[in-house]
C-alpha cells in the first residue's frame, strides 16, 4: 500500500514523533531524574537536571544494595539462558532430524501443554525447591526459571533443523563424526540464527522475571534480583526519588541496550510466535 | 545383502537411541518442573494447608465453595475481566493502525519507529510499575505538569480512586504491550502478497478502498490469534498490578493473580495466616477462566474458518 499525499505523510510523521516522545517519556523521565537531587525532584517542574548528581547511583548501588541485586540478576539470567538453549536445541534436533517412535506424541505434548489450565504452579515449585534444599542459593531460582515446555523455542529449532540439507549430515558422518559430534560440530553452528533468537528472548524474559524471584527470596533478601529489590523503594526509601530513578536506570539499561543491539532476532522471534 | 540391512537398521536404532537421549534433559525438566507443579497445584486445592505443616487436612471441595461465596474473589474476577477487555480493545485496535502506517511501502524511518514503540515491551514490568507509581503519584510529574499549565488546582489522586487506578492500569498495560501486537500485525501484513496491492492500484482503488477490501479481510485469521494472545496475557496480569496499585484502593484493582498471591504469600504483610490450599483453588479457577475464554475464542475462529471455506467452495 502506498500513502501518496506529501502533506499527509508529513502529518503522519509529526504525529508518530509526538506520540513516540510520549511513548518513551517514562524512560527519559527516569534517566533525567536519576541525575537530579531530591529537592530538585520535589520542587522543580523542569525535567532537565541542573547538574549530574552521580551520587544517586552510588547510593542505589551501595546503600540500597543494587550491586548485589545486579550480580544476582546477571547470574540468574545467564545461567537460565544457557540451560534453555541447551535443552531446546537438543530437543529440537532430535525432533527435527530423527524419525523415532513416539515423536508425534512428544510434539503433541510440547504444543498441547499451552492449553492446559495451569493452576498456581509457583506454590508446588516453591515446595519442590525447598525439598531439594536449594533455597539458600541462586540455583533454586535458576532451576525454577528454566522450567516450562519452551514450546516456541523447541518448535523454532525443530523446523530449522528439519530444513537443513541431508548432505551436511552425511558429509560429517563420512568424516567419521558420530551423532553427537555431528550435532555439536556441524549442525548446531548452522542454527546460529535460532540460537540468537532464543538467547535474546530468554534473556529479556528472565531478566524481567518477577514472581519466581519474589517468592523464592521471601526470606532470603541477599538472593534478590533487580526487579524484586526495586520494590524496596516503594516502602522505606519512598522519599528517595532520585535514588529510585537511579535504581530503575541500573535495572533497565542493560536489557534496553541488549534489545536495541539485537532487536532483529527478538522481533523475528515474536513474529515467529504468531506464525507457529 | 542381509548383513548390509542389519547394519542399516543398527545405525537407525542408534540414531533413535541418541534422539531419546537428546530429549531426556528437557523431558526431565518438563516432568519435574512443569508437569509435577501443575498436578500438585490441583492436589493442594483440595486441602486446608498453611504451606508449612504436613499435608493431612483433606477438605474436598470446601476451598472452592468458600471461593464461591467470597465477594472479594468475584470482585477480583471482575477487575481481571475489566483489565483484560480494556487492554485488549485499546491495544489490538491501536496497534493495527500503527502497523498499517508502518507497513506502507514508502514510509521512511520504519525501523526507527518500530524500535521506539517496541521499547516498553522489553522493559521489566516490575520496574515500570514502580516508575509509573512515582510519575502518577499525588506530587508526581504528571500532577506537577497539569497543575503548572493550570488544568486543575488540586492534584489528581490517580492511585487513590478506584476508577482512575483501574484506568491507569489499563493505559500502562496497553502502553507496555502495544509493541508486541504491532509486530504480530506487521507479520500478518507482510504475508499479504504484493501483487494484490499492485492490481488494486491498477484498478484505481485508493488507500481506504484497498484497506477495506483487501487488507482487513485478509487479516481476519491473524486477528483471532492476536485477540487470543492478548486475552490470555490480560487474564494473567500480576507484575504490573502488584507493583503499580497492589490492588489498592481497598482491593478494587485486585486482579485474580494478585488475589491468589495475597492468600498464598501475603500472610506476612497482612498478619493473617497463609492459606496455600485456598490460594491453589483460586489459582485453578483462574486457569479455568482463562481456558474458558480462550476456548470461546477458539470456537469463534473455527466457526469463521468453516464459514469462509463454505463460501470459497460455493
Amino acid at each position: 500500500m502506498i500513502i501518496s499525499s506529501k502533506l499527509i505523510k508529513i502529518l503522519i510523521h509529526m504525529i508518530l514523533i509526538f506520540i513516540g516522545l510520549i511513548w518513551i517519556f517514562p524512560f527519559i523521565w527516569m534517566i533525567l531524574g536519576s541525575l537530579k537531587t531530591n529537592t530538585e525532584f520535589m520542587i522543580s517542574g523542569n525535567p532537565i537536571p541542573d547538574g549530574f548528581n552521580w551520587e544517586n547511583y552510588s547510593r542505589a548501588w551501595i546503600d540500597a544494595n543494587f550491586s548485589a541485586y545486579f550480580l544476582n540478576t546477571v547470574i540468574m539470567t545467564v545461567a537460565t539462558v544457557i540451560i534453555v538453549v541447551f535443552l531446546c536445541s537438543l530437543t529440537g534436533y532430535a525432533l527435527g532430524r530423527v524419525d523415532f517412535p513416539g515423536k508425534k506424541t512428544i510434539l503433541g505434548i510440547v504444543v498441547g501443554i499451552m492449553f492446559i489450565p495451569k493452576g498456581y504452579t509457583i506454590i508446588p515449585l516453591y515446595e519442590l525447591v525447598d525439598q531439594l534444599g536449594l533455597t539458600n542459593s541462586l540455583f533454586g531460582i535458576i532451576l525454577a526459571e528454566s522450567s516450562g515446555a519452551h514450546t516456541l523455542f523447541v518448535l523454532l529449532f525443530t523446523s530449522y533443523f528439519a530444513t537443513l540439507p541431508k548432505e551436511m549430515e552425511e558429509a560429517a558422518i563420512m568424516d567419521g563424526c558420530g551423532f553427537v559430534k555431528t550435532f555439536f560440530k556441524v549442525m548446531l553452528p548452522l542454527a546460529k540464527p535460532i540460537m540468537a533468537t532464543t538467547v535474546i528472548m530468554q534473556f529479556i524474559w528472565t531478566w524481567s522475571s518477577f514472581l519466581i524471584p519474589t517468592v523464592l527470596t521471601i526470606s532470603k533478601p541477599e538472593l534478590r534480583t533487580l526487579a524484586v529489590g526495586m520494590q524496596n523503594f516503594v516502602g522505606q526509601y519512598s522519599t528517595d526519588w532520585a535514588g529510585m530513578a537511579a535504581g530503575a536506570t541500573i535495572s533497565l539499561l542493560p536489557v534496553l541496550i541488549v534489545f536495541i543491539l539485537m532487536q532483529r532476532y527478538f522481533i523475528e522471534g515474536v513474529a515467529g510466535a504468531v506464525k507457529q | 545383502m542381509a548383513r548390509k540391512n542389519s547394519n542399516l537398521s543398527k545405525s537407525i536404532k542408534s540414531r533413535q537411541m541418541w534422539a531419546y537421549i537428546f530429549i531426556l534433559p528437557q523431558a526431565i525438566v518438563f516432568l519435574l518442573l512443569s508437569l509435577y507443579p501443575i498436578v500438585m497445584s490441583y492436589v493442594y486445592s483440595f486441602y486446608s494447608w498453611d504451606g508449612a505443616s504436613p499435608l493431612t487436612d483433606f477438605v474436598g471441595f470446601e476451598n472452592y465453595t468458600e471461593l464461591f461465596y467470597s465477594s472479594r474473589f468475584w470482585g477480583a474476577l471482575v477487575s481481571t475481566i475489566i483489565y483484560m477487555f480494556g487492554t485488549t480493545i485499546l491495544g489490538v485496535g491501536a496497534s493495527l493502525v500503527l502497523a498499517i502506517i508502518l507497513n506502507a511501502n514508502n514510509m521512511k524511518g520504519k525501523a526507527f519507529y518500530r524500535t521506539i514503540y517496541f521499547i516498553p515491551v522489553v522493559a521489566t514490568t516490575a520496574i515500570i510499575g514502580v516508575v509509573m507509581k512515582n510519575i502518577f503519584g499525588v506530587d508526581g510529574s504528571v500532577n506537577q505538569l497539569i497543575q503548572s499549565v493550570g488544568l486543575t488546582e488540586k492534584p489528581i489522586p490517580w492511585l487513590n480512586t478506584s476508577t482512575l487506578a483501574m484506568t491507569l492500569l489499563i493505559v500502562v498495560g496497553t502502553w507496555k504491550n502495544l509493541g508486541i501486537n504491532m509486530i504480530y500485525w506487521l507479520s500478518g501484513l507482510q504475508s499479504i502478497p504484493a501483487e494484490l496491492y499492485e492490481s488494486a492500484q491498477l484498478d484505481g482503488a485508493g488507500f481506504w478502498k484497498t484497506l477495506y477490501h483487501i487488507t482487513l479481510p485478509l487479516l481476519k485469521p491473524i486477528l483471532l490469534v492476536i485477540l487470543l494472545l492478548s486475552v490470555v496475557s490480560g487474564m494473567n496480569a500480576f507484575d504490573l498490578v502488584k507493583t503499580l496499585t497492589n490492588g489498592n484502593p481497598y482491593h478494587t484493582t485486585e486482579t485474580l493473580d494478585l488475589y491468589v498471591f495475597n492468600y498464598a504469600f501475603g500472610g506476612g504483610m497482612t498478619g493473617s495466616t497463609t492459606r496455600m490450599g485456598y490460594a491453589s483453588a483460586a489459582g485453578v479457577m483462574l486457569g479455568m477462566f482463562t481456558l474458558l475464554i480462550s476456548g470461546i475464542f477458539g470456537l469463534i475462529t473455527m466457526y469463521y474458518q468453516k464459514r469462509e471455506k463454505k463460501e470459497a467452495s460455493r
